[in-house]
């Protein structure tokens, strides 16, 4: 039996996705000032000719349980990868600041909109924000604007993280073109080249309350992609001055609730994930679809009508399982795939209680969601929207999996209101996932919270938080920027507790 | 080890009720599909292997009492009245059963790049390099 290595760092980030690789970078003075600082991160590390653009084989190699993570309810998929970089790698790089009529009903003390916005701003341009030109948009993108337009809704343009784009449209399985501009091409090198550790393939068992973490470190499997870890394999105890939880809102929130602590009851609670539909539509011609980038428009309706719509476009198979039934209509709108367009519906679920995260006997994360009628009329709304801007744009029909039978032709379009409703919402027919996984270790002040508005967890000053994880409740738009943001505060924050944490 | 092998009929009739065209499929596109299906289904916890045959084998079995023949025995048109009664399964359970079956059917069909070829489907690493 190998003996466990013991080691000792003065700040260890257990993950490297938005929340910890912004620690990580924020933290890099500390190693100027002698400190040690550790990024562990539970997946690999992959060189860039991996992007194959293949879906099975890049879900599996990026997501958690290759993207089918259900839920307990086995109702729906939860969509994070596990990787250096985090769900950075897989996102389509949209990037919105935090809405501030949302920070504000959060009601966490010490957290005003202003000072998020200032910290997102330096993410922005960090990472390269800005909007695609109107000759990189194709027609998946371009008539979700023309029928937005034409059915009444406010059309935004997504600002995006990408450099040198070439419009692969495949984001969500990593880009083969090392464009989009994550935690894995701007903050962990950065990092990295100014002394932060970074060790991948290594999962965090637990965290004790003496400061130490128990971390396991796997081998590269025969066959598989990524570089080995830059530890030997096996099994191993560190100890720390401060810990940072970053591994997401399943990473963070199991790790916490398997780790013997004194935590706040709190921990797992107030989950939201912006539960999301795949709509598609066909038309009667071939458009551009699977070609530019997936994700430029949106319309949010967020604060109006719990709903946000956003373009998108998936692969065969995503699209596939996202149709509702099967046999010959099913595969009529498969063979349809030139002539599809599609649009993502995202419900603003809120905080309830039945919505938490828990752990299974082995501590793994497990995510209890049930659907809210508000959270169901949410989606309802949206797909009826959704439904008008696709007819608006010229679709000969429609596919909305909360209509019986789905397909809507477009001679039934005034009828949409009618035929789209929550009476065909019917849990386990359909498919219905989520990629802005939030909360579980809620700041705030209270017995509702799990830390303070910096991240400091209640009780327990040397342990922080620093991803989703932290949200209260649903952010009703895409997460990343407003992470980075707070994780930012977080770092701010331990650079301020150091000299006490520290020594 | 293979999940399917013991209830590989069954599963070719459901696969081939869910996706038509998976009817076709040659010896090697039957080979490729649940190659697929296996790999998606090796990391699986034994139990819900074990709750997956057993559901394939229910599928196969209940048509005795209502059609007096087994699934792989019925028409097509058969086999999907079978299937619309598991996805409109007033029971969660079977809903949900059915739903991880479909999604395992239409991975194992539109994974293969010879499907996604076929529907037409283009994403090519280089973009709108390869495309101009």
């Amino acid at each position: 039996m190998t003996a466990v290595v013991e080691r000792f760092y003065d700040v260890v980030i257990v993950g490297s996705g938005a929340g910890g690789g912004t620690v990580a970078q924020a933290l890099a003075p500390l190693v100027r000032d002698g400190h040690r600082v550790l990024v562990l991160e539970q997946g690999p590390r992959f060189d860039d000719d991996e992007f194959t653009g293949r879906e099975l084989d890049m879900a599996g190699a990026l997501y958690a349980d290759g993207g089918g993570f259900l839920t307990a309810q086995g109702t729906m998929t939860l969509a994070f990868a596990h990787a250096y970089g985090g769900s950075t790698l897989v996102y389509t790089g949209t990037s919105l600041t935090a809405p501030e009529h949302v920070i504000r009903s959060w009601g966490v003390p010490g957290l005003d909109h202003a000072d998020l916005l200032r910290r997102s701003q330096r993410y922005l341009t960090e990472n390269n924000v800005h909007l695609l030109p109107a000759e990189e948009i194709n027609d998946n993108n371009r008539l979700f604007v023309e029928g937005g337009a034409r059915a009444g809704y406010r059309v935004e343009q997504f600002p995006v993280n990408v450099k040198g784009c070439r419009g692969s449209s495949l984001c969500n399985l990593g880009c083969p073109n090392q464009a989009k501009q994550g935690t894995n091409r701007v903050q962990l090198p950065r990092a990295e080249r100014d002394g932060v550790e970074i060790v991948t393939r290594a999962e965090v068992l637990r965290v004790e309350a003496d400061r130490t973490l128990a971390v396991r470190v796997a081998a590269k499997p025969d066959g598989g992609k990524g570089r080995p870890s830059e530890w030997a394999p096996g099994d191993y105890r560190l100890r720390a001055g401060i810990v940072v939880c970053a591994g997401g809102v399943m990473g963070t929130t199991s790790l916490l609730l398997r780790s013997r602590l004194p935590l706040p009851r709190a921990v797992g609670a107030r989950f939201t994930c912006h539960p999301a539909l795949i709509l598609v539509a066909e038309h009667s011609g071939p458009i551009t679809n699977d070609v530019g980038h997936p994700k430029s428009y949106f319309v949010d309706r967020g604060a109006e009508q719990r709903f946000v719509l956003e373009t998108c476009m998936y692969f065969p198979f995503t699209t596939a399982k996202a149709l509702s039934g099967f046999g010959p209509d099913h595969t009529r709108v498969m063979r349809a795939f030139p002539r599809l367009q599609m649009i993502l519906v995202l419900a603003c679920d809120a905080a309830t209680p039945g919505n938490r995260i828990t752990v299974d006997g082995a501590g793994r994360p497990v995510a209890h969601y049930h659907f809210t009628e508000e959270t169901v009329a949410g989606l309802v709304e949206g797909t009826r929207a959704a439904a008008r801007i696709f007819f608006a744009a010229g679709a000969v029909r429609v596919h909305a999996p909360f209509a019986d039978p789905p397909l809507i032709e477009a001679r039934d379009a005034e009828q949409l209101t009618d035929r789209i409703a929550a009476r065909h919402f019917n849990e386990g027919k359909v498919a219905i996932s989520a990629a802005h996984l939030m909360g579980g270790c809620a700041m705030g002040a209270g017995a509702e919270s799990v830390t303070d508005g910096w991240g400091r967890v209640h009780g327990l000053p040397w342990l922080r938080v620093a991803d989703a994880s932290l949200f209260p409740d649903s952010l009703e738009i895409n997460p990343y920027v407003t992470i980075m943001a707070l994780a930012d505060r977080v770092a701010e924050a331990i650079r301020v507790d150091a000299p006490t944490l520290l020594g | 080890m293979s999940v399917l092998a013991a209830v590989q009929p069954s599963f070719r009739a459901i696969a081939a009720t869910v996706v038509p065209e998976a009817g076709t499929l040659d010896a090697g596109g039957w080979m490729e599909l649940e190659r697929i299906v296996e790999q998606a289904l090796a990391p699986r916890p034994r139990r819900l292997q074990r709750q997956l045959v057993t559901l394939i084998r229910a599928i196969e079995w209940l048509p005795l009492l209502r059609y007096g023949r087994r699934f792989t025995r019925l028409d097509p048109r058969r086999r999907a009245r079978v299937l619309e009664v598991l996805q409109n399964s007033p029971l969660l359970l079977l809903r949900r059963g059915f739903w991880g079956l479909r999604t395992l059917a239409l991975m194992g069909y539109y994974a293969r790049p010879a499907a996604a070829a076929s529907i037409g489907y283009r994403a090519d690493p280089r973009g709108w390099a390869a495309r101009r």
